[in-house]
């Protein structure tokens, strides 16, 4: 089969779903390749550097979606292209299926299959396909050097002969990949970097990149837990939004660059910096608004616009930064869908099987026989284990003493049980009939020595319970001496027994206590 | 038959053998410890080649040093992964002597018997007072050893408790050698010195357990044979059925299971060594034999429960019944990761916890790790062990290996010790071991294994798990652990993969 990438139509895309590098992968899976002729110039990929990678070039568009089985695109496709599908063709790429919905009805009534790249699932398997993570990896990390752009002084504090410049500070809110990889750009250029997420648990992942967490006092079962919704933070309570507003109000006047990154699946941004905010910063501070798409966290926040408030703060409100740097996203672009379809592939003789059965391949494929399967079934496999919720309760001394109590009087009835069993059985020995005293009296010694043995090894170390073993092992050899008195017996058959008797418990004996001395003095302190 | 001395040194031997378990609590005070033992043993030996009765000491003495030689040999050459072979072939001979002592009893009250029949009397017969026994002559009673003076002077009834001690010590003694040499056999697998090669799997013969019933109800029966006739032929068969069962028992338990099955020859040494002692009505032998036997059996109990199984489950072989229901179906895939990828999260990590297993004791791979630990701690990172109480296949085995590498001992922690700081834990690196890190246990209440307690590794950050293959090793039970997120699997020989490990770290 073929896989094709056309050059993207929308003004401004420089992303392109093919490279040299992932079409050279493509081939090992056994594809044949295609791009659009100027396909990569954009993002810096020539055709002559296509073609030496073995990529057929395609002088037109319409040329190339004829000619290939399979499509990958980044962008969402628009009309005039979805009209060139067929029943047999397979397109790959962003879709947004959510709010494109009349443009998958066009898809289904092709009866093209559609695998849309923003719905691969969040689950370990697919973190290779996933290329929301990929963008939004690029977009933190282009959001701080666009900041930096728009800032006029130096991220990292410096004492420089002409003056002292302090640091610049950065708050990342939203600690989702982009804003992850926001935090990493920003503590490597040296400034001081904040950071906020609803869910606590990215706390030790902000301090991990060097940021720190903003704390909100708020107790534990007020607060979401994102293991519930895939792993994205999941609506606020609006008394938990009061008070993250309040804390946001209480630093804006510190901040010198703002990054906000939230956002909440099938919903419009949640606005987080309000116009008092804007107003509270100083003058030359910058906001980038990665969340500008879909309304912005940030209350004046103009889509695909750089605007300055009357108080000199930039609010950066772009929504192309993947294709901001395109060569970059393209790569990593490719190299998710080179991954997408190596798992369409498991034979990997150029032939697409669409297991419908595959978890990630089902997540991610909204169309197919002229069937919408949008929205998926949920994953069979959660995306981050479910949290621990339940905590040991706190008891009170009273109860503790109860506890204490009740585990002193079990164990006494136990003990005495057992006792008394063991009494009985001893004193049952002595009441048979005719038990010589004789007896009695080594029997004495064996209980005791029994009881000894119980409390005595008890003790002992469970990192010695070889040397123990050893120990007991020669020590067993004292059946020696049993030996020792039979062998001056007249019997010659008797003498023979005992000396062999003899022979082998000596060797154990010595062998034993020689292995043990050897390991013991093996154990060593540090 | 002893002298007042004899039995103050047996006082005295009785006391530092006590002391010389007991001091076994720490490694430092393990180290005087052993002395005790040693002495104790020595004063046991000379008090009574030095006591009335013993004839032949020359002859004795030789048989000691022989036997000195050929217990230094063993024991200097032996390699530390050998130790689980090395206890089980000893048991063997413990067993195998209190067999010889055991019939050498019989042998002689058989003669005293004929001694009294020659003289017209009959042994055990009491005088008027009912209890006291009728004795021989005084020049033919003092013609006897110390042992048939002991017998001669015994009662019918004290005649008769005489037999069921040695019977029990030979039929312990005889369970212990044959359940030994198996165990031996299969635990040195290949190396094993027999002529014989013995399958490290559990098999049976046809007829299971019901054999093995069948052997100790035939003893039984052969017991009351016996007492009634005295007769020998009974007590050979009887020792015969003895080694059948201690044979086919031990062939019915697979390798996982053998620290439990060490433990317990363990204690059958002690307690044929204890019957014997009654049977000659020496202390010093019950003593030590109660000890012997009681460490043992607590020694098994330990293990059975570190296995969350009951003692008479292991013994009876397999790993039980059927499952009670479908075991749970395991998700993901096992992601595999090079050299490379773990000794550049060991550079990053702080705190690593290494778990190690029988894997390691098999690969031999004890010295690699302990340099790898070496230079972990050189870095200033906190490297810690955490030993599961079956790890390996003896009690303590792999503390004694991690010793004999020269880790240091208090760095080496028991499981109650440290799982409940694998959360904190940055790497973990399992060697070889596969079910004591098992989260099923926990997780999965349909597994073989459901209840055991575990080394909770799977919630420390990153997991490293150095395995041969993808098998599911010897139970057999499918390790979820190994298909977690924080995973990976590091293949290979573990000797060789730490090799390579090694020149990477730092």
């Amino acid at each position: 089969m073929k896989i094709g990438a056309p050059k993207e139509v929308e003004a401004g895309e420089a992303r392109v779903a093919m490279t040299p590098d992932s079409a050279a992968q493509l081939q090992k899976l056994g594809y044949e390749c295609a791009v659009e002729s100027g396909a990569g110039e954009a993002a810096g990929f020539s055709d002559a550097a296509y073609k030496a990678a073995g990529v057929q070039i395609y002088k037109t568009a319409a040329s190339l979606w004829k000619g290939c089985d399979v499509i990958a695109k980044v962008r969402p496709p628009n009309e005039t292209e979805l009209g060139r599908l067929t029943a047999e063709k397979t397109l790959i790429s962003f879709f947004y299926p959510g709010s494109n919905e009349a443009l998958m009805e066009l898809a289904k009534d092709k009866g093209a299959s559609v695998i849309a790249m923003d719905m691969v699932p969040r689950i370990s398997r697919a973190q290779k396909m996933d290329a929301l993570s990929s963008m939004a990896n690029i977009a933190g990390y282009r959001a701080v050097i666009e900041a930096g752009n728009n800032f006029g002084r130096f991220f990292t504090g410096q004492v420089t002969a002409a003056g002292k410049v302090p640091p610049a500070k950065v708050l990342v809110v939203g600690a989702g990949v982009a804003g992850l990889a926001a935090i990493g750009t920003s503590t490597s250029l040296g400034a001081i970097t904040y950071a906020f997420d609803v869910r606590p648990e990215v706390a030790e992942q902000i301090e991990s990149m060097g940021a720190e967490f903003v704390f909100l006092e708020f107790s534990d079962d007020e607060l979401p837990d994102g293991a519930e919704t895939g792993g994205y933070a999941p609506p606020q309570s609006p008394e938990f939004q009061a008070k993250q507003l309040e804390k946001f109000r209480e630093i804006a006047p510190d901040m010198d660059i703002v990054i906000t990154t939230a956002l909440i699946p099938n919903r419009p941004a949640p606005v987080l910096w309000t116009k008092d905010m804007v107003a509270a910063m100083k003058p030359g501070s910058v906001i980038v608004d990665l969340a500008a798409e879909r309304g912005g966290n940030c209350e004046l926040t103009v889509k695909d616009e750089r605007i300055v408030t009357d108080n000199g703060v930039v609010i950066i409100g772009y929504t192309d930064f993947p294709s901001r740097m395109a060569a970059q996203s393209s790569t990593l672009y490719s190299t998710n869908i080179r991954h997408m379809m190596a798992d369409l592939t498991p034979e990997k003789d150029g032939q697409i099987v669409h297991n419908m059965e595959d978890d990630v391949i089902r997540g991610a494929t909204i169309t197919h026989k002229g069937e919408i399967t949008f929205p998926p079934p949920p994953p069979k496999v959660a995306a981050i284990a479910a949290q621990k919720r339940e905590k040991p309760k706190e008891l009170t001394p009273e109860e503790k003493r109860a506890a204490e109590v009740a585990a002193f009087k079990a164990q006494t009835k136990s003990q005495v049980t057992l006792l008394a069993i063991g009494a009985a059985l001893i004193l049952g020995v002595g009441l048979i009939p005719g038990m010589p005293a004789s007896f009695m009296q080594h029997f004495i010694v064996f209980v005791l020595s029994v009881f000894v043995g119980f409390q005595v090894i008890w003790n002992v170390a469970h990192s010695l319970h070889t040397p123990l073993m050893a120990v007991t092992n020669a020590i067993s050899s004292i059946i020696i001496l049993g030996a020792l008195i039979q062998i001056g017996s007249s019997s010659v058959l008797i003498t023979i027994l005992a000396a062999l008797g003899i022979f082998m418990a000596a060797v154990n004996i010595f062998g034993g206590f020689l292995v043990t001395r050897r390991m013991l003095a093996m154990f060593q302190k540090s | 038959m002893e002298n007042a001395f004899t039995i103050a040194a047996y006082v005295v031997a009785g006391i530092l053998f006590i002391l010389s378990l007991g001091g076994l609590s720490g490694q430092e005070s393990a180290k005087r410890a052993v002395w005790y033992g040693i002495v104790g043993m020595a004063v046991a030996v000379l008090a009574t080649i030095i006591g009335p009765g013993q004839g032949l000491w020359p002859a004795s003495l030789i048989l000691i040093a022989l036997g000195a030689a050929v217990g230094y040999q063993l024991a200097t050459r032996v390699e530390m992964t050998q130790m689980p072979e090395l206890v089980a072939i000893m048991h063997s001979l413990v067993g195998l002597a209190a067999v010889f002592v055991g019939f050498n009893a019989d042998i002689m009250i058989n003669y005293v018997d004929a001694i009294y029949e020659a003289e017209g009397l009959v042994l055990g017969a009491v005088g008027e007072d009912g209890i006291t026994a009728i004795g021989l002559p005084r020049e033919i009673h003092e013609g006897l050893s110390a042992f048939g003076q002991l017998i001669a002077k015994k009662s019918a009834v004290e005649i008769g408790i005489l037999r069921v001690e040695l019977v029990l010590g030979i039929w312990i003694g005889a369970v212990t050698f044959t359940g030994s040499v198996i165990a031996y056999a299969k635990l040195a697998g290949g190396s094993s010195l027999l002529p014989f090669k013995v399958d490290t799997g559990a098999r049976q013969l046809p007829g299971g357990h019901m054999l093995n019933a069948a052997a100790a109800a035939l003893s039984v029966v052969l017991l009351a044979v016996y007492l009634s006739t005295g007769g020998s032929w009974a007590l050979i068969v009887l020792a015969v059925a003895g080694l059948f069962i201690g044979y086919h028992l031990i062939m019915g338990i697979g390798g996982a299971d053998m620290p439990v099955v060490v433990s317990m020859l363990n204690s059958y040494s002690g307690w044929a060594a204890a019957a014997i002692g009654f049977s000659l009505g020496n202390d010093l032998l019950i003593v030590v034999g109660a000890l012997v036997g009681s460490s043992g059996a607590i020694l098994s109990y330990i293990m059975c429960k570190a296995m969350n199984r009951s003692f008479v489950s292991v013994i009876l072989g397999g790993w039980g019944g059927a499952a009670a229901g479908e075991q749970m179906a395991v998700e993901g895939e096992q992601v595999a990761i090079d050299a490379d990828g773990v000794a550049t999260a060991l550079n990053e990590a702080d705190s690593v916890i290494i778990v190690p297993g029988y894997g390691m004791a098999v690969a031999q791979a004890q010295q690699g790790v302990a340099e790898l630990t070496r230079k972990l701690r050189g870095m200033g990172k906190e490297v810690r062990f955490a030993i599961h109480p079956v790890a390996g296949r003896l009690p303590g085995h792999m503390n004694v290996l991690l010793a004999e590498a020269k880790v240091p001992y208090d760095i080496v922690l028991e499981m109650e010790e440290i799982n409940e700081d694998f959360p904190d834990t940055d790497v973990v690196i399992v060697i070889g071991s596969n079910d004591i890190v098992n989260p099923a246990a926990q997780d999965d209440p349909n597994s073989p294994i459901a209840g055991m307690p575990v080394l909770e590794v799977w919630k420390a950050k990153q997991v490293f798990v150095s395995k041969r293959g993808q098998g599911t090793g010897y139970s057999g039970i499918e390790n979820p652990l190994f298909y977690k997120d924080n995973t990976l699997m590091f293949y290979g020989d573990a000797k060789a993969s730490i090799d390579t490990l090694l020149p990477k770290i730092g």
